[in-house]
């Protein structure tokens, strides 16, 4: 991982990273295909299928983001859910404005919800979202402006460790009760729904569940490559040293506030993205996205995962959702009981999660890079 | 002239024109607790000074004040004559060429000897840089040179996580050398090492001051009086008293305070 290496080295990083680029594209492209055989095919993937684990590809795009700041700059965020929130937000408001004339009350330009609580006219927040590229623009700008925001003050002052975590939490709180409120002009607890089209495909229409998956795979890929780079270069390196010892990075001259600012933003932008390929996947966004609780199980994803492995979030973020899925199913009362449990087992038995166990079973193959990347790969215990 | 003389007011201006560091009159307090009072010190440029000084002396608060961590309350500091510190924090401070060692070794344990020395290297401090620059050979060359003085150089590879005691000083002190610094605040450097780790890093110190200057704090008296330099004795966020190691030791009052005899 020498910051010198061949760029595509320094892209995939490891051999975990490299396996999950690979199986990204492949599924990308292998997914829409089988799901497009017979049904009576021994690899028929099911109409079902495909939305779902398109949503948990959004969910690992998401853990990644949050292990890009927990894993590398120590920053512990419990208010990433809002940023996703944000961002599939701004995606569901062009959905919204492409429905037209073909909701309930077939006002061209008033969503329904609007024309429920008799407003007359378009917010002037809502303008612009009827082009989806301003709509796509704002998936990233919304989220990086507040935590461009929330950063700057943040970093400046000092805030760090446990009190950050708090606030982060106070934010994605606020957040949520202020879209909760009718008046807010989002569709106050019901969300943005009712979505027919995206491009101008129909949102419920096989291909374009495909493709959306496919994009979201893509997207994962591209996000993890990012963040790779990123790592890969001085830039990484300081990062890692603030988190590590943040007062000595800045007595060798770094203005720490800047490292953070940076990543926290390139972090919320790509939890904006997330949320954006989340929305028309689900056909729906509300409030309950920003509830505190869920900032927190992004944080157990990337626990179960592996901190400071990148890779490993992703995967982390997909193997808990699965669960979360076939339990909720299979036992729907003991769904939380096995999230705790599960977070605990991890704590107690692979304290590096699922990431840093492989790397170290790994490293015992191939001793001579491995005491490297396990040690590099472990962050210590949560400021 | 007796410019070392405790207490004497010096317009900065005047006072401060050859030094390249002046505190004067210095004072800070914690919770009603004085760590530093009316505190005045000056160096030159090329000094090597040892600070020493019983615990509570106010030897870490003077780095911390000078460094940018702590403000004074009143008092002035200045670098190089004109640079004004009070007004500057860690970062700034560091980039005008003011180097600090930690009483416990901090070396960034995660990242190999090497990155660590690549981190500490002088080179452009912001984002945009960290992100888009790449080591030039003349930097690898002088990483290679900085391993061969800090005698790392068969460690370049390990995690600096690994190193035993004396070798983290050594690489920190190695760090210090890579941001080329026109002054180093070290704070214990023999703290914790054996007897000839405590020989090599006073022979080290004894050569990085001389093309720089530099401020030692320091326990260990065996290992002042082998750096050969100007002692300061602190008391009570004060001078207590200034000259050779020799007329310190015999200082009236140093001995009743801080030899304690």
């Amino acid at each position: 991982m020498r910051p010198t290496g061949p760029f595509l080295f320094r892209a995939l990083g490891d051999v975990g990273g490299t396996i999950l680029v690979v199986a990204l594209l492949a599924v990308a492209v292998l997914v829409p295909v089988l799901n497009n055989l017979p049904p009576d095919s021994a690899f028929f993937i099911p109409n079902y299928v495909v939305p779902l684990a398109g949503k948990y590809l959004c969910f690992s795009l998401l853990a990644l983001s949050v292990d890009l700041v927990w894993g590398f700059a120590g920053i512990l965020s419990l208010g990433h859910g809002a940023f996703f929130a944000l961002g599939g937000y701004a995606m569901g408001m062009h959905l919204m404005r492409e429905i037209g004339t073909r909701g309930v009350y077939r006002d061209p330009i008033l969503p329904d919800f609007m024309v429920f609580l008799n407003w007359k006219e378009l917010p002037w927040y809502w303008y612009g979202f009827d082009s989806f590229w301003f709509a796509a623009l704002m998936v990233v700008v919304v989220p990086g402006a507040l935590a461009f925001v929330f950063g700057w003050f943040a970093f400046r002052s000092r805030v760090t460790g446990v009190y950050l975590s708090i606030i982060t939490q106070a934010l994605t709180f606020a957040l949520m009760l202020a879209f909760f409120r009718n008046n807010f002009g989002f569709g106050g607890n019901n969300g943005l729904t009712d979505f027919k089209d995206v491009l101008g495909f129909n949102i419920q229409a096989k291909s374009t569940r495909a493709a959306l998956f496919a994009m979201s795979a893509i997207a994962l890929a591209l996000g993890y490559i990012l963040c790779r780079l990123l790592i890969s270069s001085r830039f990484g390196r300081v990062l890692i040293a603030v988190r590590d010892a943040e007062s000595r990075t800045r007595f060798l001259g770094y203005r720490v506030e800047h490292y953070k600012l940076f990543a926290f933003v390139v972090s919320a932008m790509l939890a904006g993205i997330a949320g954006a390929l989340y929305v028309p996947q689900v056909g729906i966004i509300n409030p309950r996205e920003f509830s505190p609780a869920n900032s927190i199980e992004i944080v157990i994803w990337v626990a179960v995962g592996g901190r400071g492995t990148l890779w490993g979030a992703a995967v982390g973020a997909f193997v808990v959702n699965y669960g979360k899925t076939y339990f909720t199913g299979a036992l729907p009362e003991a769904w939380l009981y096995v999230l705790g449990a599960l977070f605990v087992g991890v704590t107690l038995f692979l304290p590096k999660g699922i990431a840093g166990t492989a790397q170290e079973w790994v490293g015992k193959l191939w001793t001579r890079t491995a005491p490297k990347q396990s040690l590099a790969a472990q962050p210590g215990v949560v400021e | 002239m007796n410019m070392f003389q405790p207490g004497a007011h010096i317009a900065p201006d005047r006072g401060a024109a050859s030094t390249i560091l002046y505190l004067d009159s210095v004072s800070v307090s914690f919770d009603g607790f004085r760590a530093l009072n009316k505190l005045s010190f000056y160096l030159v440029p090329g000094e090597l000074r040892a600070i020493i000084g019983p615990n509570g002396a106010g030897k870490t608060t003077m780095m911390d004040v000078i460094t940018g961590k702590t403000r004074p309350d009143s008092g002035q500091v200045y670098f190089d004559g004109k640079v004004d510190l009070t007004r500057l924090d860690e970062a700034a401070i560091a980039n005008l060429g003011i180097g600090r060692k930690f009483q416990k070794p901090t070396v960034f344990e995660t990242q190999s000897v090497e990155d660590n020395l690549r981190l500490a290297l002088k080179d452009r401090r912001s984002v945009a840089a960290a992100l888009f620059s790449r080591t030039s050979a003349a930097q690898a060359r002088r990483i290679d040179e900085l391993l061969q003085i800090i005698g790392l150089g068969d460690q370049r590879a390990s995690l600096a996580g690994l190193l035993s005691h004396g070798q983290k000083q050594w690489l920190e002190i190695g760090m210090l050398l890579a941001q080329e610094p026109r002054l180093l605040l070290v704070d214990e450097p023999a703290a914790g090492m054996t007897d000839s780790e405590t020989a090599t890093t006073a022979t080290m110190l004894k050569d990085i001051a001389r093309e720089r200057s530099v401020v030692v704090v320091e326990h260990d008296m065996e290992f002042v009086r082998s750096l050969n330099a100007k002692v300061t004795v602190l008391h009570e966020g004060s001078v207590l008293a200034e000259g050779s190691m020799d007329h310190v030791q015999n200082h009236a009052r140093v001995i009743e305070v801080y030899l304690g005899r």
